[in-house]
């Protein structure tokens, strides 16, 4: 038979004890649900108080009640809808052409050592170059049309969307591939059954960026060559000192952002719920 | 079907790892590989699995394996390499899909795969869901599926507990019983080779050699019993005996690395 322990254990009164200090807190930094919102209506209170009660210029920095109107307006009389969809067809169109060439690139890259030999050299010289440089030049290629604004954007997508597959490749763990190897699967299916899903995360992480880089590259586009968009309105409110417009045009800006963002969360939440 | 290890050589550089290895695994024979760290173990079933080119000699195959193999040299990996992102159902089916089956037959051989390893119920799970033991479950049902002819087992146990390590060497046992599939089982732990294998192939400290192939002399179910734990631990020592010093060598070179 064992000899059983007692269950209780309690320690020796004959000396002082003293609790060992909690030493594990901090560095485990959580954002409330609601903490963001909260923090943002603050900020919005204060601005219109300070625009309503005179202590800012408004035409240096309108009150934010001024721009909501100014977005009614714009809306109301068409012109945010022009605009706006001169800009998501750019966007549209170049981000999608850039992002297929990215992917077959970065793929090719991942999985060919010619294509990353000689791909590796060319994005690590042409990535660094800013896209918006070349507008004038792509003009003069295509013409004044939509074709340099959308090859523009096209570009700034590209370069980054190759560098995110082709790490994301990289990034797949190796054991998965010669597991597939292991069983005789494939060259193809091992690229869709095992790369694909496992650069995902890297490919998506990288929309997120292409995305703004878009943005980004469509307002410059538009600022330099167009008439519509809404690059092309923030600089004629600019150049108006319809300062109220302007940040019409810079808070549609925001939002879309915000919009891209949430679209590429419920993308992420679909398709690498496994994470 | 026999494996035949024939004359292999590899090189990582200038780095010899595996020097003139020769054996012959047979048919429905299990086969364990031990010794030192870094004595070529892992590299030689890789090069047995046709996963690494040798720097010279081949692994080689004779007689025909068995009509129902889909994939007669089957890896069962230390690190189980399942797809994250792929239910238990979907990774044990994986090397099935390019096979030509019909979804029925895979489905059949999918449930018997799962069925044997104690899974049904875990189908729509997902690896990251599971305990080690039970991942290392769906990599031998992902094994089992393909109905292999040897399976090559790459320290199968090692990322386990001992309670895990314990159930699923039951589970080999009961799975090589009946001789039908033979087993290449490289492992560091000199229990485990006693345990399950026919034969004990020792290689010595870098670059590995065969220093001696010990037989184990009693059949599986003998070894389960408590009157065989003395000749199974006489026979670990004898083993331990043999690479004892090479082992704190190459620990002590390891460490200078």
């Amino acid at each position: 038979m064992l000899d059983r322990a007692p269950s209780t254990d309690t320690p020796v009164k004959s000396e002082a004890t003293r609790r060992v200090r909690f030493r594990g807190a901090g560095f485990v930094p959580a954002s409330s649900r609601f903490g963001g919102w909260i923090a943002l209506a603050l900020v919005i209170a204060l601005w219109q108080a300070a625009g309503s009660v005179g202590l800012v210029n408004p035409l240096f920095l309108p009150a934010p009640s001024a721009i909501v109107r100014a977005i009614y307006e714009l809306a109301m009389s068409g012109a945010l809808w022009q605009h706006l969809s001169a800009s998501l067809l750019r966007i549209g169109v170049g981000w999608l052409l850039g992002t297929a060439a990215g992917i077959a690139v970065g793929f090719a890259i991942g999985l060919s050592r010619l294509a990353r030999s000689v791909g590796i050299t060319f994005i690590s010289a042409l990535f660094p170059i800013p896209k918006i440089a070349l507008l004038p030049l792509l003009i003069l290629w295509l013409g004044i049309g939509e074709e340099p604004k959308i090859a523009t954007i096209a570009l700034g997508v590209f370069f980054s969307t190759a560098i995110s597959v082709y790490s994301g490749v990289d990034a797949v763990p190796r054991n998965l591939i010669r597991m597939a190897q292991s069983f005789n699967v494939p060259f193809a299916t091992i690229v869709r059954k095992v790369i694909w899903p496992g650069a995902l995360p890297a490919i998506l992480a990288g929309f997120r960026i292409t995305a703004s880089v878009a943005l980004l590259l469509v307002v410059s586009a538009e600022m330099i060559g167009a008439q519509y968009g809404i690059g092309a309105f923030v600089l004629q409110a600019g150049n108006l000192m319809q300062t109220d417009q302007l940040l019409a045009g810079v808070v549609i800006l925001s939002v879309f952002g915000l919009a891209v963002g949430k679209v590429i969360n419920l993308l992420e939440t679909r398709l690498l719920h496994w994470r | 079907m026999d494996l035949i290890a024939n004359h292999i050589t590899h090189r990582f550089g200038d780095l010899a790892v595996l020097d003139d290895v020769s054996f012959t695994v047979g048919a429905g024979e299990v086969v364990a590989i031990v010794g030192p760290s870094g004595c070529g173990k892992s590299t030689l079933l890789s090069i047995l699995g046709g996963l690494l080119q040798p720097t010279s000699g081949a692994p080689e195959l004779r007689g025909a394996p068995p009509a129902d193999s889909l994939n007669p040299l089957t890896f069962v990996f230390q690190d189980f390499a399942l797809l994250p992102w792929a239910t238990v159902e979907e990774n044990v089916e994986f090397p099935l899909l390019h096979a030509q089956l019909s979804a029925a037959q895979r489905r059949v051989l999918v449930e018997d795969a799962l069925r044997r390893t104690g899974l049904t119920d875990f189908r729509q799970t997902y690896p990251k869901q599971l305990s080690g033991g039970m991942r290392q479950r769906v990599g031998i049902s992902r094994a089992l599926a393909v109905r292999p002819a040897i399976l090559l087992m790459d320290e199968p146990l090692s990322a386990l507990d001992s309670q895990t390590r314990e159930l699923l060497m039951e589970d080999f046992v009961r799975l090589l019983a009946d001789g039908g599939m033979g087993a290449v089982y490289v492992t560091h732990n000199l229990e485990e080779a006693a345990r399950l294998a026919d034969r004990i192939v020792v290689l010595s400290r870098r670059p590995g050699r065969i220093r001696e192939v010990v037989t184990v002399p009693m059949t599986r179910t003998e070894r389960g019993e408590t009157a065989a734990r003395e000749k199974l631990l006489a026979l670990q020592n004898q083993i331990w005996s043999l690479i004892r010093h090479e082992a704190i060598d190459a620990e002590r070179e390891v460490q200078h690395a």
